[in-house]
């Protein structure tokens, strides 16, 4: 299993050089990190490659690293039936930068890049049908965001005088309390929350 | 004034199929353009019951966040829970103990009947059939209270953790199980002579919304409606996962891959994990079966209670446990079961802390409608709730 991953991995690389930027083997998991320019390319020769064969694409997301200049990892998954292998690939994008759409190669990514565009603001170029999936019509911002708040900026209510359902900032009684569970008590080298007077007086 | 008589332009009639059409299987905006009584274009509106479980799940810690698993396909809640659990266990290379993954099979297997026999059922109710449901719904309340006397709640389990599960079964659930197995079959059987022989539900799904296996594979199908259209591919059989390598079951496998053919699979799949359940009750019961059910590990399982009140090494794994949790070294992972629906996907980053830092739910059922446009192009609009039915479609997975 390890040994076939790896040289999957190497026959990718030698096949296409220069469009695998980096492989990684974690967990008898194969990453590819590609670069996005050639990423349509690989895809379509991972999934007619008679070595490769990856005929399924079973999901497409990324993931948010706000530090990073290029802040998404777009990750998809393809799934090869006939070696019963999986393979994991990687695009770096920032908030303006559009990766390839890959709906040309599988129909499938249709939904899950429209997902991604809507939860994280990622554009795919070439995609036929760029709408919003999850959220509300109308909604404004990317939830999955790492600087979205996880109450959101709106809710609504049923609003009696006007017989209709109406949109409000959101008005928290309580605020929404992140606990730092992280072992305050095993010699922490930060202020805790609510403990910054107390640091202040220790020289 | 011309004698040329105006025709008057037909046009194409858009009609909303839901979000409150009881045949839209939960919350499901399909608007529809019809020319005729043919569908030209779907656009299914999906999102509202959009709950943001990946958003917030990123606030919680691993422990929390079990539950969310059983709010997504609620139709076999447990099936999701072990997803997540196995991506956890993969990350932490945490084994679990024989007798939790008989458990484990046992109820992911239940699991199964519990979807399949609604779906199989409320399909044939939306192509006409009134009784199918209320003979299937009989069994799954047998179901529900096995759910129930194991974890507490009849759905939303929060039975699976990482490491294992949470308690052990007394011996009479599990003779009770082993009791409800051949009667089932024979429902099963009833079932069966009621309506998938029937008459009006061939003509209603035969040759209705055939897709070839290529086309499968390229819309990232999944479960039964991979099957039915004729590709031998299970997860249980390609991945085995937990202790299905020892399990003897068959794949049922069609070969049209039409709406009938997927209903035909789930039936006998249903047989199948009854054969599974019943391997699963004489092996728990046998002496194999016996010992602890998760992983002794003090780091990730909690320690019994009993435990705790004389050791204080398992009265401080219990306070760490559930004020901090467990934290996973940074890394990311997929882990994936076959649930009654098909390929139900965890893909776990962690970024060391007791929290993930994002979780993808790779649901089945968000494939399979993402393909209900080319599903019901140029079918009649009476073959779209048929379709929709046999797709297995439960919003709580493809919202999210």
């Amino acid at each position: 299993m390890d040994d076939s991953l790896k040289s999957l991995g190497d026959h990718v690389a030698a096949s296409l050089p220069g469009a695998v930027i980096s492989q990684t083997f974690a967990h008898d998991e194969l990453t590819l990190l590609l670069d996005p320019a050639r990423l349509v390319e690989t895809v379509t020769f991972l999934r007619d490659d008679p070595a490769c064969l990856f005929l399924c694409l079973i999901d497409i997301t990324a993931v948010d690293y706000p530090g990073r200049e290029k802040r998404f990892e777009v990750v998809t998954h393809l799934l090869s039936p006939k070696y019963i292998r999986r393979i994991r690939i990687k695009v770096l994008t920032d908030e303006r930068t559009p990766v390839a759409s890959l709906v040309d190669v599988y129909p499938a990514a249709n939904w899950f890049e429209r997902e991604t565009y809507d939860l994280f603001g990622v554009y795919f170029s070439g995609h036929p049908d760029l709408r919003r999936i999850m959220t509300d019509y109308g909604f404004d911002g990317h939830p999955l965001r790492k600087d979205f708040p996880m109450t959101g900026y709106v809710e609504v209510r049923y609003d009696d005088e006007q017989k209709r359902v109406i949109y409000e900032p959101v008005k928290l009684n309580q605020a929404y309390r992140s606990f730092d569970f992280l072992s305050p008590w095993e010699g922490s080298d930060y202020v805790l929350p609510g403990d910054e007077k107390a640091g202040a007086k220790t020289p | 004034m011309s004698d040329t008589v105006e025709v008057p332009q037909a046009r194409n009639f858009s009609i909303n199929f839901g979000p409150q059409h009881p045949a839209a299987h939960g919350v499901l905006r399909l608007v529809l353009e019809l020319d005729g009584e043919i569908v030209e274009r779907v656009d299914p509106h999906i999102g509202l019951l959009h709950r943001g479980t990946e958003k917030l799940m990123e606030a919680r810690t691993y422990l929390q966040n079990v539950p969310y698993f059983d709010r997504l396909d609620y139709c076999a809640p447990m099936n999701q829970e072990h997803a997540f659990c196995l991506a956890i266990e993969k990350m932490l290379k945490v084994e679990v103990p024989r007798r939790g993954q008989l458990i484990r099979v046992m109820f992911c297997e239940i699991g199964r009947i519990l979807s399949h026999l609604l779906n199989v059922t409320t399909q044939a109710l939306d192509v006409g059939a009134l009784t199918p449901p209320l003979w299937g719904f009989e069994e799954r309340e047998k179901l529900m209270v096995f759910y129930e006397r194991a974890s507490g709640a009849r759905l939303h389990a929060n039975y699976f953790r990482p490491g294992g599960v949470h308690l052990d079964l007394p011996v009479r659930l599990i003779e009770d199980i082993g009791a409800w197995c051949d009667p089932f079959l024979v429902v099963l059987d009833d079932l069966h002579n009621l309506f998938i022989e029937n008459r009006i539900f061939k003509q209603r799904n035969v040759d209705i919304g055939v897709v070839s296996l290529e086309d499968c594979w390229r819309w990232g199908f999944s479960g039964p409606v991979l099957r039915a259209s004729g590709a031998e591919w299970d997860l249980r059989r390609a991945e085995p996962y937990e202790c299905y390598e020892e399990m003897e079951f068959d794949i049922p496998v069609g070969k049209h891959g039409d709406s009938y053919e997927r209903q035909v699979v789930r039936m006998e799949e249903m047989r199948q994990s009854t054969a599974i359940i019943k391997q699963c009750v004489e092996k728990l019961l046998g002496p194999g079966g016996q010992g602890p059910v998760s992983s002794q590990q003090g780091k990730i399982v909690p320690p019994h209670r009993a435990e705790m009140k004389r050791s204080m090494e398992a009265l401080i794994h219990h306070f760490k446990l559930f004020t901090e949790g467990f934290k996973i070294p940074a890394g990311e992972v997929y882990a994936s079961v076959e649930a009654p629906k098909g390929e139900f996907g965890v893909y776990l980053v962690a970024d060391g802390t007791d929290k993930p830092y994002r979780c993808k739910i790779r649901a089945p059922g968000f494939a399979h409608l993402a393909a209900m446009d080319f599903l019901c192009r140029k079918s009649m609009l009476a073959d779209v709730s048929a379709i929709l039915g046999s797709i297995d479609i439960v919003f709580g997975e493809v919202d999210r």
